[in-house]
């Protein structure tokens, strides 16, 4: 069977499922609609908040960007993960034990404040619409490469998919179908890593032939890729290149408390029966989720490892070392039609060399030995590796129809948590908040099914027509996150004395302070041209990355809560109480 | 004890815990995977240099280990003074 026909088949029976699990999941309550009536179990929630989690970037872009960065890539493996032990130990069990539907209903509750609810919901919307923009590209994206359809029709497929489960399941619809993708998606993931895992090593569990040798050989696998890498003027694997050491600080710190900070992660936590459920389904969560994460870098390395040796199958400077053009294996062919690499025979021997020509030593010496005339890879986009590496290993049809069900699986699990959470924002934390106190459950539940509706129509026509400005926005999304939502939530839960002109004047700080920082380097509002300054590290404030600047924006936003909070009344006394009943689990009766 | 009393050192006794496991969530990560990680590829865990090792696994497995700790530990705590629930 044709490889089309396969991805049609296997896209079309994970898509049955998550159908399947929205008929018999349909949600008759606001709290099932919001929380799924908190009655998931533990492990299944955590299965569901891996796959909530894990977007088409973890899927599709995380090793893609390891094999190129090498060690420093490390900044998002650890950013992603340990903001997992932030959110389970300082927010999960607390806000569980709150016990009600939304982030900014807290913040509000807790801040006594319609006006500090306000600003968590502007928070949140942005940074769900921010991030589901990308997702619903990550569904069209997945879809037109490899079902060959058009970008367009891709992404109504996905709209509509997503529109039954989540308008008519709500979360409790999400979370099923959510399990269901995590399986589809994990299953994706490690199939195609195993097989390569086993013809690079030998060895069938990735994380261990990452530090395994080389099947039949001495030489470890990580060791013949640095020297490999060193031979073509690259910086080695295994040290720091890329990034400088404070930018992998403070990136990773910045994905981290960035990571604690996303509404849509923290909501699923709401969705367990007790405290104690809270924190072991976060544990949970961050196994399933390292599942994928330790495999990752296993994935990055052994593509970059493949990739070079089929560039450069001799020795380096050897005439006959390098790749034929007319050779050229058919993943390569397939990949050029796409656009996403390409490649120009700068000095016309008819065989391709990849190489660091922007170091100017080795470069110097490869034209004068060997005759190169720059590296002759004109594109090569990152986000192909795992895409193609089934291919470049030469992995049979049906494992790379999976991998496209696994990119699905994980753009749909995540837009359809950030469809819930924008949606409740608006029919729980603006309309039944703020506008209409008096709303009915009924109709409050009709404009949760209207406002995820109107999310999934304005997400896929902007997942259309994306502003130039997608990719700049999701340093801006976990920048607001870090910078306003987290530490206002734990302020909340762990510094009682914390009233709500403080809270309200650190998120504003924190906000704006990041906001400003991201639009001198990024242009006003993303429009290009208008930066102050060129986006590059001898401008930047002590050498800080904007994409990193939500760390001190955070540290901006603790501080003037803080002393605000010291030179303005102290929170009412039931607001003491209310702290203090969320900090323990059950209220004692002895 | 008074219910008052308990409580507060349920509390504090929280934030002890919290105070250990964020130290070695910082260590670990920040720490061996970033600030040592050169020195430490010195050494090697099969074909693993260790300070590469702890930034794209290690910091990993132990974030999942101080997780379960922690649920472990809270546990405990909630049934010695009498907050846990049903």
């Amino acid at each position: 069977m044709d490889l089309k026909t396969l991805s049609f088949i296997v896209v079309g029976a994970t898509f049955a499922i998550y159908i399947g699990i929205a008929i018999w999941a349909r949600a008759g309550s606001t709290s099932e609609f919001y929380v799924a009536g908190k009655g998931i179990n533990p492990v299944l929630n955590g299965m569901a908040t891996a796959a909530d989690w894990m977007s088409a970037a973890s899927f599709i872009s995380m090793a893609g960007l390891i094999a190129f960065l090498g060690f420093t890539g490390g900044a998002y493996l650890m950013g992603w993960t340990g903001g997992y032990v932030l959110m389970a130990l300082l927010l999960a069990p607390y806000l569980r034990k709150f016990g009600k539907f939304t982030v900014p209903e807290f913040i509000g509750d807790r801040f006594y404040s319609r006006t500090a609810r306000i600003v968590a919901v502007i928070s949140l919307l942005v940074i769900s619409i921010t991030y589901v923009i990308g997702q619903m590209r990550g569904v069209g994206i997945a879809f037109s490469n490899i079902l060959e359809v058009e970008l367009a029709t891709g992404l109504y497929s996905g709209m509509a998919v997503v529109f039954i489960y989540a308008v008519f399941g709500g979360m409790k619809g999400i979370t099923y179908t959510q399990i269901a993708q995590y399986v589809i998606m994990i299953f994706a993931y490690t199939v195609p890593a195993v097989f390569i895992a086993i013809q690079l090593t030998g060895n069938p569990i990735p994380q261990i032939g990452l530090g395994g040798t080389l099947a039949g050989e001495d030489t470890y696998l990580l060791a013949a890729l640095d020297r490999t890498l060193m031979d073509l003027g690259f910086a080695a694997y295994t040290t720091v290149s890329g990034m400088t050491m404070l930018n992998m600080f403070l990136l990773t710190l910045a994905l981290m408390i960035g990571t604690a900070g996303l509404p849509h992660v923290i909501i699923r936590f709401f969705t367990v029966p007790r405290v104690r459920d809270a924190r072991k389904s976060a544990g949970f969560a961050l196994l399933f989720i390292g599942i994928l994460y330790t495999t990752a870098p296993a994935v990055g390395a052994m593509a970059m490892y493949n990739f070079i040796n089929t560039v450069q199958p001799g020795e380096v400077g050897d005439p006959q070392g390098n790749l034929v053009i007319e050779d050229r294996p058919d993943w390569m062919l397939r990949w050029e039609r796409t656009g996403l690499l390409g490649f120009e025979d700068k000095n016309e021997d008819g065989r391709l060399q990849y190489y660091n020509d922007r170091n100017p030593e080795f470069a110097a010496m490869a034209e004068e030995e060997f005759g190169w005339e720059g590296n002759e890879f004109t594109r090569i986009d990152r986000d192909i590796m795992v895409l193609a590496n089934p291919q470049i290993a030469g992995l049979p049809n049906w494992v790379i129809a999976l991998v496209a069900a696994g990119g699905i699986a994980a753009a749909l699990s995540t837009a359809a948590g950030l469809l819930l959470a924008i949606s409740s924002s608006i029919s729980h934390d603006l309309l039944k908040g703020v506008f209409m106190p008096r709303i009915s459950e009924k109709r409050e539940l009709l404009a949760g099914r209207i406002a995820m509706a109107g999310a999934i129509l304005l997400a896929g026509y902007l997942g259309l027509n994306p502003p130039g400005f997608a990719a700049e926005v999701v340093a801006l999304a976990f920048g607001l996150a870090a910078a306003s939502l987290f530490p206002t939530l734990m302020m909340g839960i762990f510094f009682k004395r914390v009233n709500r002109e403080g809270a309200i004047a650190g998120m504003l700080v924190g906000l704006a302070s990041t906001l400003l920082y991201i639009f001198l380097f990024k242009g006003w509002f993303f429009f290009p041209g208008t930066n102050v300054f060129p986006d590059t590290a001898e401008y930047w404030l002590f050498g800080i990355n904007p994409t990193g600047f939500g760390v001190i924006g955070a540290i901006l936003n603790f501080i003037v809560a803080y002393a605000v909070s010291s030179v303005t009344k102290a929170p009412p006394e039931h607001i003491q109480r209310l702290v203090e009943e969320v900090r323990v689990p059950r209220v004692g009766t002895s | 004890m008074t219910q008052e009393e308990s409580r507060a050192a349920y509390w504090r006794a929280n934030l002890r815990l919290l105070g250990i496991l964020l130290a070695i969530w910082f260590v670990v990560s920040f720490g061996l995977g970033i600030l040592l990680s050169q020195p430490l590829n010195a050494f090697s865990i099969g074909g693993y240099p260790l300070g590469f090792w702890f930034a794209q696994q290690g910091s990993i497995y132990t974030f999942i280990v101080l997780i379960f700790f922690y649920t472990w530990r809270m546990n405990v705590l909630d049934r010695k003074f009498d907050v846990h629930e049903e």
